[in-house]
């Protein structure tokens, strides 16, 4: 008997601390959260509440994942590929049936803020609520009320396509209970410094940190991997870190390099290329000088955590010889037999970070697709760069990756056939 | 602008002139509006190539437009070609399907609409001699699997609908291996109307 009550009190227990743990999740999960009937006022839908609206959508890049290419805007359908399978970006115009038509802007902060659609299902955070969540109420206002001035389409949502467990609304509780916490926003100051603005836009709605931090095998970031760069969701291209000057953090650039980045796509010396060409395009360079320069001191202001660079070791002279006569053949005619580009048309290669970072993806993405900086109000006909993938090898985009990357006083690890078969 | 579109050159040949051996097509010389067109076609996402979509993503229409006009007006003796391989029979369909077409499938003519010389006409009709034959049946297999659009009513859809693959094979080869004489241009858009109703030559 006794054996009986004591394996009882073990089953006792165990269900016992389950069901607290399911209940601290849930809890987790809603706190904080004000009920979404509550009626809120002064809310009217005033032509300079859409105005500031459809600025803080361009701000936060709505548009960028609710579209699909030639799609229309805010229709949704885009895919955003991630580890654990594919997120469907929903409709977001104002469509009664399939967009957020029936919604209230109590619902819309609860996406915003909270990270709960409006029948209270968890959403997923390829929609960067974890960022968003920073945003302020009269922001999230604005942003409702554009949002429900653009024309309406009737398009019903797809699908996700996520893999077993990561499917289930329990799987995005335990989520949220380890890495989402909904921030403590206050109304806007009547008085912000530059700084505090900067930081706003950064790590509310620009999303910087949705790609540029560091994610573990869960997705999750931790507060140690904030800015610190990660590969984006679908493993192709690397978003630089913005906390190291080696790779695109701004401690080190002019306030005008980071500001002319953002608002044109080039600068001499760099130029945006992959998911920030996007960014850009339809993004940063619609946003106000005061803005950019805003989140220009913001971010050379991140304290620099650089890791630690392998002792430099250099590749084997056979790569090295044909890298060069590679070079010669295909790159040397725009970048320079020494790598020292041609000033406002094709970037340098020498000292150039993006050749140089430890992840060699990027470099591996430009020589494989090549591509055009993004047109921009002050970069409207950019210049581009071949794919050669067209006709380099692997082995032939290894060679000349890892010669560019030890050559004019480059420093880099070489770069493996493996390494360039495993970017795509 | 060449300096601008270094990128096209290595697979469109120097400025915009590719050989007919290869799949890459050439864009010399064909009118403004077609090219324009197939820009944000590969942009918009209605013509599917790697290497395209990838290269048109981030452009302005502004810029399209540029890219067009550049490439349209390039002027550049079209590569030599090749014997088509074709039998007598072959070549004499071929022939048909070009000049008459096949009234009673309501197949029309490809000079009704790419001009009497095959040479394109404007506004957006493009030139179809001396390209690839792989080329060419890609894109009419393309249209028949509803991997290529153009904006709609699509007509040359519909048309690649009703030709057979045997069909496709032989028109394709027979004007992969055309020769044109140098000087050829696209034609003036005629004022006769088209057999039939295309969105990629609406105003």
């Amino acid at each position: 008997m006794t054996a009986w009550r004591r394996a009882a009190m073990w089953v006792g227990g165990l269900a016992g601390a389950f069901a607290l743990g399911v209940a601290l999740v849930l809890w987790l999960n809603v706190r904080g959260e004000a009920s979404v009937t509550a009626t809120r006022p002064g809310t009217a839908m005033t032509p300079e509440l859409v105005e500031r609206g459809a600025y803080l959508s361009r701000a936060g890049n709505c548009l960028g994942c609710h579209t699909t290419p030639g799609g229309q805007a805010f229709a949704g359908g885009r895919r955003i590929e991630t580890p654990f399978g594919a997120v469907v970006a929903p409709n977001i115009t104002p469509d009664e049936t399939t967009g957020i038509g029936a919604w209230s802007t109590a619902d819309f902060w609860r996406a915003l803020h909270h990270g709960r659609s409006r029948d209270g299902r968890l959403l997923y955070p390829a929609f960067p609520y974890p960022s968003f969540t920073k945003v302020r109420r009269e922001d999230a206002d604005a942003l409702f009320a554009y949002l429900r001035s653009v024309p309406a389409v009737q398009r019903r949502n797809d699908p996700h396509e996520l893999r077993f467990p990561y499917n289930t609304q329990a799987a995005l509780a335990v989520w949220r209970a380890l890495y989402f916490r909904p921030a403590d926003v206050q109304a806007s100051p009547t008085r912000t410094t530059v700084l505090q603005r900067g930081e706003y836009l950064v790590q509310g709605l620009g999303h910087c940190a949705a790609c540029h931090s560091g994610r573990n095998f869960l997705g999750g970031t931790s507060l140690n991997a904030e800015f610190a760069g990660g590969l984006m969701p679908d493993q192709s291209w690397y978003a630089p870190s913005l906390t190291s000057p080696a790779e695109a953090g701004a401690q080190r650039m002019g306030r005008e390099q980071v500001v002319g980045l953002l608002k044109r796509g080039v600068t001499a010396g760099a130029s945006v290329s992959g998911p920030m060409a996007e960014v850009v395009f339809s993004s940063t360079q619609y946003l106000s000088d005061a803005d950019l320069g805003a989140m220009a001191e913001y971010l050379a202001s991140l304290p620099v955590r650089a890791p630690a660079v392998p002792a430099f070791s250099p590749a084997d002279p056979q790569s090295l010889q044909r890298g060069a006569r590679l070079y010669a053949d295909h790159c040397a005619s725009c970048h320079g037999s020494s790598g020292e580009g041609a000033a406002g048309k094709y970037p340098p290669l020498a000292a150039n970070r993006a050749v140089t970072m430890p992840v060699a993806n990027n470099l591996v993405q430009m020589i494989r697709h090549g591509g055009f900086a993004p047109t921009t109000v002050g970069n409207p006909r950019p210049f581009g760069m071949p794919p050669y993938g067209q006709v380099l090898s692997d082995q032939q985009i290894a060679d000349v990756a890892t010669y560019v990357r030890q050559s004019w006083g480059n420093e880099a690890a070489a770069v493996s056939p493996l390494d360039v078969l495993h970017v795509r | 602008m060449a300096e601008r579109m270094q990128a096209c050159v290595m697979c469109h040949g120097r400025e915009g002139r590719a050989t007919s051996a290869g799949y890459f097509p050439r864009i010399a010389g064909k009118p403004e509006g077609y090219l324009f067109n197939q820009l944000q076609n590969f942009r918009d996402g209605r013509r599917r190539n790697a290497a395209m979509n990838h290269l048109m993503q981030h452009m302005s229409d502004d810029y399209l437009r540029d890219i067009a006009v550049y490439f349209s007006r390039l002027d550049l003796p079209y590569p030599p070609t090749r014997p088509s391989g074709l039998t007598a029979e072959q070549a004499h369909l071929a022939e048909t399907l070009v000049q008459r077409g096949v009234p009673e499938r309501q197949l029309p003519a490809c000079v009704a609409c790419h001009g009497a010389s095959m040479a394109g006409r404007l506004p957006a009709m493009p030139g179809l001699l001396t390209l690839p034959a792989d080329y060419l049946i890609g894109q009419l297999g393309a249209w028949q699997t509803g991997l290529r659009h153009a904006k709609a009513p699509d007509c040359m859809a519909e048309v690649a609908r009703r030709l057979t693959a045997e069909e496709v094979g032989v028109v394709a080869r027979w004007l992969s291996a055309r020769t044109v004489p140098a000087g050829t241009k696209p034609e003036a858009a005629g004022s006769e109307a088209l057999p039939m109703q295309c969105g990629s030559v609406a105003p």
